[in-house]
């Protein structure tokens, strides 16, 4: 990240309460997985390196390692994520974890306990870590610097500050598919302004080495000085589609299409949907990413997202193995 | 101490199996050194069975001392382990729980029929009720010192201490 961003760039409310330092150890250990900003490179590296070998396990007769016997760890979902936290619980299964899944959102914090009680009561239940998705941005910061050290936190999104695990994934996907990071022109389309995936994407592509990353969108949707992320801007989708190796597309929120930032579904998808067109701008064999779940016609033409430069499905089985590392890392430490 | 010459116990080892073992045998090499033995075993008996080779890092007993170091290789048996006949191939066998997590690993891929194990150099000091087959010789160590199997730059390997 060039000298002067920081998170503030992006939602100065959060800037408080994020401190990325938390996450690494004064020994340079990952205790908790929190965000991509400020991870060094060998961190990420170790864990996509650990996710190849995670790959194997999951093509053997017992998709299963003994890693994390008699641990147990808690998905906790302030939000929905039916998908996400599938993930992460196939994830720890594989690891032979026991896995306790707590839809808070029709739990306790309904009943006026706060996040931080919570927490307490499931450490007292003996929970070795805790995945914490939440609608507020920095939730997972506040649980890691308040749990003992022997308890790990993986963010698995918060608000529109962070989504690590899914960036890993993704930079695991582009790894596999492109055989590393160092000549690669990179580009992410849609509604980065309220992307905690794409910001985790950003952090995670420019400390590996990628040379040019594009962000695609329209104004209203991109955030202010998001060059100084060290991005190059596109409002123009053909331009900026031009001879790109990897085309990664962000899901847009229903929810903005009722609001003031678009004109509609239909608008946004003449200008900003990936369709077999707009795609023929970039690489031929580009590929083409989405962190799911997709809005058909929307930002992404059917055509394309099952085109045989999708690589959207292979996404889904490597964040299995990507989160089984992350896991597998953390409790070692 | 003078080690033993590497070469010369490769060749002991490929006598032994090759007396021992039929042509329908499969190795599986144990990262990083037992792989390198594997390979040649392999070409020196003209195996037919691709090699196995296995990173037991998932498997170790001491992940809860150490963690996952970096480096982690993928494990890779291309022939089906149900019902093979397998040899597991290390450099040095020593307090046999390296062996004991790659029982463990190799048998989430199936049930082998015979699992034996050779080893270049057998050190002592076992720990588990695991003995190798195939032993290229016995060597006595200090408690505190190492074995390395190395591999220079023409494919030769030699032995060396370090403490």
């Amino acid at each position: 990240m060039p000298p002067g961003a920081s998170a503030s760039l992006w939602h100065p409310e959060a800037v408080s309460t994020l401190n990325p330092s938390l996450q690494i150890s004064p020994e340079g250990k990952l205790l908790h997985l929190l965000t991509t900003e400020g991870l060094p490179a060998a961190t990420l590296l170790q864990i996509l390196d650990t996710a190849r070998s995670f790959v194997s396990v999951t093509e053997r007769e017992i998709k299963k390692v003994p890693l994390l016997r008699g641990k147990a760890i808690f998905n906790l979902f302030f939000e929905p994520s039916t998908r996400t936290r599938t993930t992460f619980e196939i994830a720890a299964k594989r690891l032979s974890a026991d896995v306790v899944n707590l839809n808070i959102a029709t739990s306790s914090q309904t009943k006026g306990e706060t996040l931080l009680d919570t927490v307490a009561n499931l450490t007292a239940m003996h929970a070795d870590m805790f995945i914490v998705r939440h609608s507020e941005s920095g939730a997972a910061h506040l649980i890691a610097r308040n749990v003992g050290p022997d308890i790990h936190v993986i963010n698995a999104g918060d608000g529109r500050h962070a989504h690590p695990t899914q960036a890993l994934l993704d930079m695991f996907t582009i790894r596999h598919y492109k055989g590393g990071f160092n000549d690669l022109r990179v580009a992410i389309v849609g509604d980065v302004l309220h992307s905690r995936v794409a910001r985790s994407e950003i952090h995670a592509l420019t400390t590996l080495g990628v040379p040019e990353v594009r962000v695609i969108g329209p104004r209203t949707l991109l955030p202010r000085h998001v060059q100084n992320l060290g991005v190059h801007v596109f409002h123009d989708m053909e331009a900026g589609l031009k001879d790109v190796d990897v085309v990664m597309m962000l899901r847009l929120q229903q929810e903005r299409m009722s609001g003031a930032l678009l004109p509609s579904a239909g608008e946004f998808f003449k200008s900003y949907g990936l369709t077999p067109a707009k795609l023929a701008r970039a690489k031929p064999d580009a590929i083409v990413m989405h962190p799911g779940p997709m809005n058909r016609g929307v930002e992404i033409d059917s055509a394309v997202a099952d085109g045989g430069q999708s690589v959207i499905l292979p996404q889904v089985t490597f964040g299995i193995a990507v989160r089984m590392a992350v896991m597998g890392i953390l409790v070692g430490n | 101490m003078t080690l033993p010459d590497a070469e010369a116990l490769i060749g002991k080892l490929a006598e032994q199996i090759r007396r021992e073992a039929g042509p329908g045998v499969a190795l599986v090499g144990i990262y990083t050194g037992g792989v390198w033995i594997a390979e040649r075993l392999h070409r020196m008996l003209a195996l037919s069975t691709p090699i196995g080779t296995i990173d037991v890092a998932f498997y170790r007993d001491d992940y809860k001392k150490t963690g996952l170091r970096p480096g982690v290789r993928p494990s890779d048996i291309p022939f089906p382990v149900e019902n093979a006949d397998i040899i597991v191939v290390d450099d040095v066998l020593y307090t046999g729980r390296t062996i004991r997590a790659a029982l463990n690993e190799i048998f989430d891929y199936g049930r082998p029929t015979c699992v034996r194990l050779a080893a270049l150099v057998d050190r002592g000091g076992r720990q588990l009720p695991i003995c190798a087959q195939f032993v290229g010789a016995a060597v006595s160590v200090a408690i505190d010192q190492t074995i390395e199997l190395r591999r220079d730059a023409s494919g030769r390997f030699s032995l060396a201490l370090a403490s």
